[in-house]
């Protein structure tokens, strides 16, 4: 087989570090010189919407590495999941230049780690916390999670002096849903058999948009990447093998140093099509509703995030049904953060469900930030392949 | 034509000599160099049946040293082999059970010897050959006098799963007087557990092979086949399941 390099070329020089309106230092300006607010994120349940429509800049604040863990060990037990230590290291250190220029952080209580380090966070940076119903089937359950959307508006707009009126809020709605139809076209391709896109890839782009705040600069490249993979896909090019096994990743936020399943899977001759989380298709699957009144889409937007922090989580296993048979999907790994209780309490329902009534292998792995387990899993994603 | 399946392991380094049936094998301690364990063997084997290189179709590493097998012509992991081995030892064998050196696993197989779910241990010794090798050890005991040493005895109850702190655990029992005996049997019944834990992931059918180079001690296996109420099985090759299987698969190609 002839194996053409031109997109390996093309990502391989896409640096968003070196692009326009991407990174720390357009925060920095957007702060110093233009006077904006800052509002941090950490979650996919952040109703970014309100966020913009009060004339501030949300940002997504780090939490993806293992250098900030020892140092929020201090505070933090270790047997605690990686992430809410990470960003809690971030935080102290201020190592996060995100954190650094944050005027507000919104935080949701997706679990006990997280609501109780948000108490310690608070003490350094305020923090606005959204209480999350457990559940997204009752009636209360709308109704509380609109309160707490409410409650976040009003929270916004005396902290920055502004009025969110419903008329900015639907041009918000617009614009991030504009992202989001942008950022599917992007990550869809690789429903094409074989996929032009390495998950790697896929991961690149999409943090690429995240990190790139003006959203017209973000959605004009998107779909100048879409139009060169499109290109090249169309004239013949072919990277990725038609045997090689197709994965869908599914389970905790996945970013920096969990990339390391990732690159193991393709290094062993897979390729990652889809990311059932939330950082790849979880926040993007479901737009905002343009036609009904803006808080109540939004908080049905929200509310409806198939996290696994809803008991019953059902929308999960409605969404990978889907998604294995959209992406012909051949085998699924679940990767568990250690000590996220309910990721790691859903394996079992996701494997009998993946396994019986989708016939798709299953795989569960489970990881923190260090790279200490690199060999080990690195036996586990090969044998894996091997059996696909 | 021959083909030749090396497995190394973190202790032992196994290969396999293969012509539509098991040829000549050999076993020597890995050491601290995985890659000259690997080389010698398959010297050997070549060396001792008159063969060269030439006669050889291909060479599969597998284990955790098949990274560093530059000799070989193909690497595949342990679990793949582990089942083409445990397959061709005992064609019905469904499920596997390995305790190797520094990690075991389960493995579930279809009729034709190819993985359906495989689990292994967590990122610790325990339920690992290590943590009966350092907890025995901590006896002033052999590994292989294992069988002979439990034969009469009842068991000590070992609570712990970490190899270290279990250690400590048989240092406090050997402090209030307890046998080394049912020390040593507890801890059989210790590791035998953490291979249930792992079995209890995956769907056990009949028949069970339990393979590594624990799977020598019929006590272990006995109290394995009690445990799961189903009959363990084992072979006199079953050390060698992971390196036949990379024989089997080098010679498939």
């Amino acid at each position: 087989m002839i194996i053409i390099n031109k997109l390996d070329e093309y990502f391989k020089k896409l640096r968003p570090e070196k692009l326009e309106g991407y990174g720390p230092v357009v925060i920095k300006d957007l702060k110093q010189q233009e006077g904006k607010n800052i509002v941090g994120t950490y979650c996919v349940f952040t109703p970014y919407e309100l966020i913009s429509a009060a004339e501030a800049i949300p940002v997504t604040l780090c939490s993806t590495s293992n250098a900030t863990i020892q140092e929020a060990e201090k505070h933090l037990p270790r047997n605690l999941c990686p992430l809410i230590k990470s960003s809690y290291g971030y935080a102290m250190t201020d190592k996060c230049p995100y954190f650094y220029f944050a005027d507000l952080i919104v935080g949701e209580t997706t679990c006990d780690g997280k609501k109780k380090m948000y108490e310690y966070l608070d003490e350094l940076t305020p923090v606005h916390v959204m209480q999350l119903p457990q559940s997204n089937k009752r009636k209360d359950d709308f109704e509380n999670w609109k309160e707490e959307i409410i409650r976040l508006k009003k929270r916004l707009e005396e902290k920055f002096e502004v009025t969110i009126t419903n008329q900015k809020l639907k041009e918000e709605i617009r614009k991030k849903n504009q992202e989001r139809r942008a950022l599917k076209e992007f990550y869809q391709l690789a429903k094409l058999n074989p996929s032009p896109l390495y998950g790697t890839e896929i991961l690149k782009v999409l943090n690429l948009s995240k990190f790139t705040f003006d959203k017209e600069i973000a959605n004009q490249r998107t779909k100048e990447i879409i139009k060169e993979i499109k290109k090249n896909y169309n004239k013949g090019e072919r990277r990725i093998s038609e045997d090689a096994p197709r994965i869908l990743i599914t389970g905790c936020p996945m970013g920096k140093a969990t990339e390391k399943i990732v690159k193991l899977v393709e290094e062993n001759g897979g390729v990652v099509v889809c990311f059932e989380n939330c950082t790849g298709v979880k926040r993007n699957q479901e737009l905002v509703d343009e036609d009904i009144n803006p808080i109540d889409a939004l908080t049905k937007k929200y509310l409806n995030t198939p996290c696994s922090c809803m008991s019953p989580n059902d929308n999960r296993i409605d969404l990978l049904s889907e998604l294995i048979d959209e992406y012909q999907v051949d085998g699924v790994i679940d990767m568990v953060l250690q000590a996220c209780h309910t990721y790691n309490v859903e394996t079992f329902r996701i494997k009998d469900f993946v396994s019986n009534n989708k016939n798709t292998p299953y795989i569960n792995l489970e990881t923190d930030y260090s790279q200490s387990d690199v060999g080990q899993l690195k036996t586990r994603i090969s044998a894996f392949m091997e059996m696909l | 034509m021959y083909s030749i399946g090396i497995d190394i392991g973190s202790v032992a380094t196994k290969a396999v000599l293969f012509n539509k049936g098991i040829i000549d094998n050999v076993i020597l301690p890995t050491g601290w160099n995985p890659k000259e364990a690997g080389a010698k063997a398959l010297d050997k084997l070549v060396v001792e049946n008159n063969l060269a290189k030439s006669d050889l179709k291909e060479v599969v590493a597998t284990g955790y040293g098949r990274v560093s097998a530059d000799f070989a012509d193909r690497v595949i992991t342990e679990i793949t082999c582990h089942a083409k081995g445990g397959h061709y030892l005992n064609p019905k064998v469904r499920t596997i059970m390995d305790i190797g050196g520094q990690d075991s696993k389960a493995i579930s197989l279809d009729s034709n010897g190819n993985v359906q779910d495989f689990i292994m241990n967590d990122k610790c010794a325990a339920g690992t050959g290590k943590f009966l090798e350092v907890t025995i050890n901590s006896l002033g005991e052999d590994i292989n006098k294992l069988d002979q040493l439990t034969k009469d005895t009842n068991p000590e109850e070992i609570n712990s799963t970490c190899t270290v702190f279990a250690e400590s655990e048989v240092v406090s029992l050997l402090a209030q007087g307890a046998s080394k005996e049912s020390i040593a049997l507890g801890i059989l019944e210790a590791i035998t557990d953490q291979a249930q834990v792992l079995l209890n992931k995956i769907r056990v059918d009949q028949q069970v092979l339990f393979t590594g180079g624990l799977a020598q001690s019929e006590r272990i296996k006995n109290l394995l086949s009690t445990k799961l109420n189903q009959e363990v099985v084992t072979s006199p090759n079953s050390q060698f399941a992971g390196a036949l299987g990379a024989a089997i698969i080098a010679g498939d190609q």
